[in-house]
């Protein structure tokens, strides 16, 4: 009988060593004789496991991990092909607490599915979302997705059916959907994870996004530092197409949709849509006045959805199981469920797919075990390099749009970055500026010239040269680029400086701030 | 300014085979500048300066135009690389598992700063935001080839794996 055994192939997986991994129990097998079939799946995202390897049984999959080159002939001396016990076993996989707790429906397949397989992919429920579309007008698809509350996931949160809608209603011509896989912010690989176990789902989203507005042709563009991702979109795609589920007369409904993947070159600004799209253009990641929206004018002019990876990758389990279901998950106005990705000073990092609603502290302590370092938590940045610096006594915030809004944080892309105790919070702060002044495009004053600033004021705080009134002038600054920047980058970036200096004072050599003080200038 | 000569509207020499072909295949792509400069790079590792008239003509743009583009990515290089490319991370999530630290080790390991390339032409050392392996901090990149948890006397055994690999 060949027993079924899975290694890994996303990036993270591969950076920790599952390529061997996957050789060596190769090798093995052909030693022994015995009938091994290698599964290069997604990553599960329990990342201080990996490469974790899993064993398919009649009672379910068993998990071993983080295994290495030299544990292989181990695990099959002590029958681990029939899910016998090793030091390193983890049990079955879906019983281990840190993934049975969650509740994945965009991660769904990540992990399980054989991510190049198409077939794979229809027999765990995949293409019942673009058939159920397939059936409906784009009316009563923007409806759903209108309906399940979805809410745009890379970050700046705006109600999915109502873009989709914009673009709906323009008048019948040249469209595109383009997704926006360009995932820069520090702390988040979600997109990533999605395009490399599961890209089908993501093509699917998009598939469904087209069949709903009348568009044609649709461009991922993924950042350049994803190679790995880039070659798994490009065969899922020759796949798609060869099965009939992209190109011409999509599954025979007439319909067309054509998809290409483009990659970008290092441009954190080719994140925020418009600059994407003039990158996307063949020309430098400017970011343009809006209006007018991109929904109505927006790749080479023409009306555009514009949508991050797992946006598009929650749309065909709305599409398929109803927009209740989906909605039924979430509080406030936040529903669904956030793929959360647990990072930096972590002890157990990873992908958390949790029902927003979940507190920090749950995340860090009840997933996350705590810092890697086994040192006290001292900060936590949510949302990425724009997001806010929230102290231990804000972990009690619960992960939504609103909740997070009203403390000066921001949700964002669901990156939490987790700092010990020996995190100097001036530096921090130095750093999102400096960070500004190197990714701005350019285009408007306030982030190009005021990240510099930023950068020389905080400077001359930390050097004591008339540090009270720096501060004054770093408020005022910050307040600038608030106000008068173009886009997220310049208009944010005073977000982790001011949570910086208004939480952790003492780091800027300023006296420690009451409660009552931060809320007044937060 | 010496670079783009006003007087001159077409290319003279003739282009590198790579250019030829990079512009064969994408310039009726819409769009198609940075495919045709991600093709020239991935083969040649760079896009030298003498692409952009050739490329310029056959996008009927200006070389200003190219040469902007080229130059608002960090990801173009307008000079040949070392052998080796290392790219590693300073984003938020590796600092909190002690790149800066990182970064200062294998900067005196090769001997140069960022954006350099060793004296012997074997690596370039650049810096990147984020690579995406925020779970597996610090991460480095090596030819292509993410690296998670990495240590400074980690990094010189990768470093070694590749240049025997060459």
């Amino acid at each position: 009988m060949t027993a079924t055994v899975f290694v890994p192939r996303d990036a993270s997986s591969l950076s920790l060593g599952a390529e061997a991994v996957a050789q060596a129990i190769v090798r093995e097998a052909a030693k022994r004789g015995d009938d091994v079939r290698v599964v290069r799946n997604g990553s599960r995202g329990l990342f201080w496991l990996e490469p974790m390897v899993e064993v398919a049984t009649p009672t379910g999959r068993m998990a071993y991990g983080p295994v290495s080159p030299g544990d292989v002939a181990g695990l099959f001396t002590t029958g681990f092909l029939n899910g016998g016990r090793h030091p390193l076993s983890l049990g079955p996989t879906e019983q281990i607490p840190y993934l049975r707790s969650q509740e994945r429906l965009t991660f769904a397949r990540v992990g399980i599915t054989d991510p190049h397989s198409v077939e794979d992919y229809e027999s765990h429920g995949g293409w019942r979302g673009l058939r159920n579309a397939l059936d409906r007008s784009g009316a009563e698809i923007v409806e759903a997705v209108t309906q399940s509350g979805l809410r745009g996931r890379g970050g700046a949160a705006f109600p999915a059916g109502i873009k989709w809608r914009t673009v709906l209603n323009t008048a019948p011509g040249q469209k595109y959907i383009v997704c926006n896989a360009d995932e820069g912010d520090s702390g988040t690989f979600s997109d990533r994870m999605i395009m490399e176990g599961d890209p089908y789902v993501l093509i699917e989203g998009m598939a469904i996004a087209a069949v709903a507005v009348g568009a044609t042709q649709g461009y991922i563009y993924l950042r350049s530092e994803y190679p790995d991702a880039e070659r798994a979109l490009e065969a899922a795609i020759r796949a798609a197409q060869e099965s009939g589920f992209l190109g011409e007369n999509i599954l025979g409904s007439g319909k067309t949709f054509r998809l290409e993947v483009r990659r970008g070159a290092g441009a954190y600004i080719c994140g925020e849509e418009t600059s994407l799209l003039e990158s996307l253009e063949g020309k430098r990641g400017m970011v343009r006045y809006k209006p007018p929206l991109p929904a109505i004018q927006g790749l080479f002019g023409k009306p555009t959805v514009i949508n991050n990876v797992i946006t598009f990758a929650s749309v065909p389990i709305i599409l398929d199981k109803g927009a209740e279901h989906y909605r039924d998950f979430g509080m406030g106005r936040s529903r669904g469920t956030l793929p959360i990705q647990l990072t930096g000073n972590i002890k157990r990092g990873g992908l958390v797919e949790k029902a927003f609603g979940i507190t920090l502290r749950e995340l860090l302590y009840d997933y996350g075990g705590g810092s890697a370092t086994g040192r006290p938590i001292r900060a936590v940045q949510v949302g990425g390099p724009l997001g806010g610096y929230l102290p231990e006594s804000q972990f009690d915030t619960p992960l939504d749009y609103e909740a997070f809004a009203a403390i000066g944080a921001m949700v964002g892309h669901g990156g939490v970055v987790v700092f010990d105790d020996t995190v100097d919070m001036a530096k921090m702060a130095r750093f999102a500026m400096e960070f500004c002044a190197i990714e701005s495009c350019g285009k408007c004053t306030p982030c190009r010239i005021g990240s510099t600033r930023g950068v020389e004021v905080i400077d001359r705080v930390l050097n004591k040269e008339k540090a009270q009134a720096n501060v004054e002038l770093l408020r005022e600054l910050c307040d600038t680029m608030v106000n008068g920047s173009l886009c997220a980058l310049g208009g944010l970036t005073p977000y982790p400086v001011l949570s910086a200096l208004n939480h952790f004072p003492e780091d800027f050599g300023m006296a420690k701030t009451s409660p009552a003080e931060v809320a007044r200038v937060s | 300014m010496s670079d783009f000569p006003a007087t001159k509207s077409k290319p003279e020499a003739a282009a590198h085979p790579a250019i030829e072909k990079a512009l064969a295949e994408h310039k009726t792509r819409p769009g198609a500048l940075l495919p045709i400069l991600h093709a020239i790079q991935d083969a040649i590792g760079y896009v030298p300066t003498d692409a952009i008239p050739h490329i310029a003509t056959a996008l009927n743009l200006s070389r200003a135009e190219v040469h902007g583009v080229i130059t608002f990515y960090h990801h173009f290089r307008s000079s040949p690389p070392g052998r080796h490319v290392v790219q590693l991370c300073r984003a938020e999530a590796c600092q909190s598992m002690g790149s800066a630290a990182l970064a200062e080790e294998i900067k005196a390991q090769l001997g140069i700063d960022f954006h350099q390339t060793s004296a012997n032409g074997a690596v370039s050392l650049e810096a990147v935001y984020c690579l995406g392996n925020c779970a597996c901090s610090p991460a480095v990149m090596i030819d292509g080839q993410l690296h998670g948890r990495v240590t400074a006397q980690r990094f010189q055994q990768l470093l070694r794996t590749a240049e025997e690999a060459t």
